[in-house]
């Protein structure tokens, strides 16, 4: 900096410039650098640093809790999946007397109903969701968010025994139904298959469907919110109908959440216990396409078969728990991938 | 569908779009042969495209514009301006009925497009904008890909094959002056441009439905004076295409590009002092800046605005 542009830059009540104006500068200078010193290192940053310390530890202790969780089940698993190697895992055959633990029947059962939920809530959940937010004049978007959002807090014991007592009785006619009609279609001939039972895949997929309706609901009605006024506009500018603007703005813009809003439903679906165990039929070794069919899920036989269980067996349960816990983390690791590709893919990050 | 459009039928939109710089051609093809167009300075009166009597919109109890006349031609340039709150995007948003999108918005008074009443019983929102494009104050592109911008509107008008669908992808993007920048990006993200690029994106999707008027609301007050001047130019070279009809605050910027020039103003309303706006003078745009009517408008003009 010139002394001419210093002098020009002093303010008004300053003194004049005179001969030793350029060491009235350095004073000047010298003074900035000592106020900016003490202003740009003063405390305000304490509590920026508390904070960062307390994040870091409390996000090092979750890690540290499912480290140990994790560590826990390796230890406890072991003896069932030494004794078993990876028969544990490809057999279906589970037979405690006989020390033989296969689990790959529960896998399916696991899989297959949360499959059969998804199939179920998903397209009823987003038609929902878009009801409430994009159609649903005030009064009724409002009664149905209450209705739903109370949906969301009856105990899954509550859903699982009105599964099992109300709807298992009463649906076999239609699965009866169901089961004769499609005989002999392919696909649906082997997913409606012979001897339907009222607690089956489908009454348990059923009921799971009813749980992680409100969750999916709820989820992606925010996500559809942050859809933009302007976004929409610019549809409805093109001579878009509402449908086709939902299409266009609505679904393209809450892409990613939608998918992340359906995968905690899914993680939902395959960690529910209760409500599966009453309502699946708790039939060993199933492993078949045919929905109306009795299965059974992995988290309902670990509580089911806990109580007497000899130490192998334990170890056993254990291993089972470990294995959907696996399930669920890389169900949970693709779905989080998904969100993020779709969303840089959208936000012109590619 | 209750208009019948003079000039463009959904059949069009699958022909070649006619006015793609390449082709040039005569720009009267396009236009209403019924009604013989004139430019602002011919004699002839050119055909009136919009017809407002005494238009009057509220927002819930609150009258927000009263009593707005006037005719808008064919093939020109009109200019809204004034200050802020005036009503200018109310007016403009009457245009299209982009209001009923708005729960309390009730437009009372008369708006005329060829005649027809658009807020009479039997006009099908969808079927007006598509002939009554919208270019925002915002860019807001879908978050779709460029190409995917552009098609939307096509595509929702019942254009399905592939090759008409490219087509009219790049004879919009042209129309936009936009095509040489995003040739090679087609398949890329809308959001990774530049706010002016984005515009004239916005532009191309609104010109993809060949639609016969395009509202403007401030479409260039979020860009730089470069990419502003870029729309500017554009405008000029659509004008032989399309009815324009552009909301500003930026007086030079009406000076520059428009062929009629509508001056709104607010006053206050004795009983509820909310402001209600209203349009003061309407006219060519050389009268307006040079030698308005209207003591308002004139010291709106020369920037003496209180
Ligand atoms: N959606 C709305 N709800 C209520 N009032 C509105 C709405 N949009 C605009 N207004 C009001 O209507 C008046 C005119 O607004 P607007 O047409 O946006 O003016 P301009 O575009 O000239 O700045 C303003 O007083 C504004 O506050
Ligand atoms: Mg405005």
């Amino acid at each position: 900096m010139t002394p001419d542009q210093d002098s020009r830059s002093q303010e008004p009540g300053d003194p004049p410039p005179s001969a030793d104006r350029t060491s009235s500068a350095e004073q000047h200078d010298a003074a900035l650098v000592a106020s900016l010193r003490s202003g740009l290192h003063g405390g305000r940053e304490v509590a920026d640093r508390a904070f960062g310390a307390v994040s870091r530890l409390s996000g090092t202790m979750v890690l540290a809790v499912l480290a140990l969780i994790a560590v826990t089940m390796v230890g406890r698993s072991v003896d069932a999946i030494r004794w078993m190697g990876t028969d544990f895992w490809v057999w279906r055959r589970w037979a405690p007397p006989e020390q033989y633990y296969g689990i790959l029947s529960f896998v399916f059962g696991t899989l297959y109903t949360a499959v059969i939920a998804l199939l179920l809530a998903v397209p009823i959940s987003l038609g929902i969701a878009l009801f409430v937010t994009q159609i649903a004049p005030v009064w009724l978007r409002r009664v149905m968010v209450y209705v739903i959002d109370l949906l969301a807090v009856i105990p899954s014991v509550v859903v699982g025994l009105w599964g099992l007592l109300v709807l298992a009785p009463n649906i076999t006619g239609f699965y009866g139904w169901l089961s004769d009609t499609f005989d002999g279609w392919p696909v649906l001939g082997s997913i409606f298959g012979s001897n339907p039972q009222g607690r089956s895949f489908l009454t348990a997929g059923i009921v799971l469907a009813i749980m992680i309706t409100p969750i999916i609901v709820s989820l992606s009605r925010e996500v559809i919110e942050t859809t933009p006024q302007s976004e929409k506009e610019a549809a409805l500018a093109l001579g878009a109908t509402k449908w086709e603007m939902i299409r266009g703005s609505v679904i393209p813009h809450s892409k990613g959440g939608l998918v992340g809003a359906i995968m905690l439903g899914l993680g939902r679906a395959m960690g529910e216990t209760i409500a599966v165990a009453l309502t699946i039929g708790s039939a060993l070794g199933q492993i078949t396409l045919n929905a109306l069919a009795s299965g059974n899920s992995m988290p309902a036989v670990i509580t089911a078969e806990w109580g007497e269980a000899d130490a192998l067996k334990k170890s056993a349960l254990i291993g089972m728990a470990m294995t959907l816990f696996v399930i669920t983390i890389v169900v949970n690791t693709t779905a989080t991938a998904i969100v993020q590709r779709s969303q840089k893919r959208t936000r012109g990050a590619v | 569908m209750a208009i019948e459009h003079p000039t463009s039928q959904i059949g069009s939109l699958v022909s070649p779009f006619p006015h793609s710089k390449e082709d040039h051609v005569d720009a009267d093809i396009s236009v209403d042969v019924t009604s013989a167009p004139a430019s602002v300075d011919g004699q002839a009166p050119a055909a009136t495209v919009f017809e407002l009597q005494g238009l009057e919109v509220h927002y819930g109890p609150f009258r927000a514009v009263r009593d707005v006349d006037m005719h808008i031609r064919k093939n020109e340039i009109t200019a809204f301006i004034g200050p802020s709150g005036c009503g200018k995007t109310t007016v403009l948003r009457c245009l299209n009925r982009m209001n009923d999108v708005i729960p309390t918005a009730r437009v009372g008074g008369r708006v005329l497009y060829h005649g027809i009443d658009l807020y009479g019983p039997e006009v099908s929102a969808t079927e007006l904008r598509r002939r009554v494009g919208m270019v925002f104050q915002r860019p807001n592109p879908f978050p779709k890909s460029i190409y995917d911008n552009v098609a939307f509107g096509p595509k929702v008008n019942g254009v399905r094959s592939k090759s008409d669908l490219d087509d009219i992808v790049e004879k919009s993007l042209r129309g936009a002056a936009l095509w040489d920048e995003v040739k090679t990006r087609l398949k890329s993200s809308a959001l990774g441009m530049s706010g002016g690029q984005q515009q004239r994106l916005c532009i191309a999707r609104a010109i993809a439905v060949e639609p016969e008027v395009i509202l403007m609301d401030e479409p260039c007050s979020a860009l730089d004076p470069i990419a502003t001047a870029r729309i500017e130019d554009l405008m000029q070279e659509m004008k032989d295409t399309y009815t324009l009809i552009i909301v500003t605050h930026n007086m030079q910027q009406a000076a520059r590009v428009s062929d009629r020039t509508a001056f709104f103003t607010t006053e206050v309303n004795p009983e509820s002092d909310r402001r209600t706006g209203t349009l003061v003078e309407f006219a060519r745009t050389r009268k307006i800046f040079s030698n308005p009517a209207d003591e308002r408008t004139e010291q709106y003009v020369t920037g003496r605005f209180g």
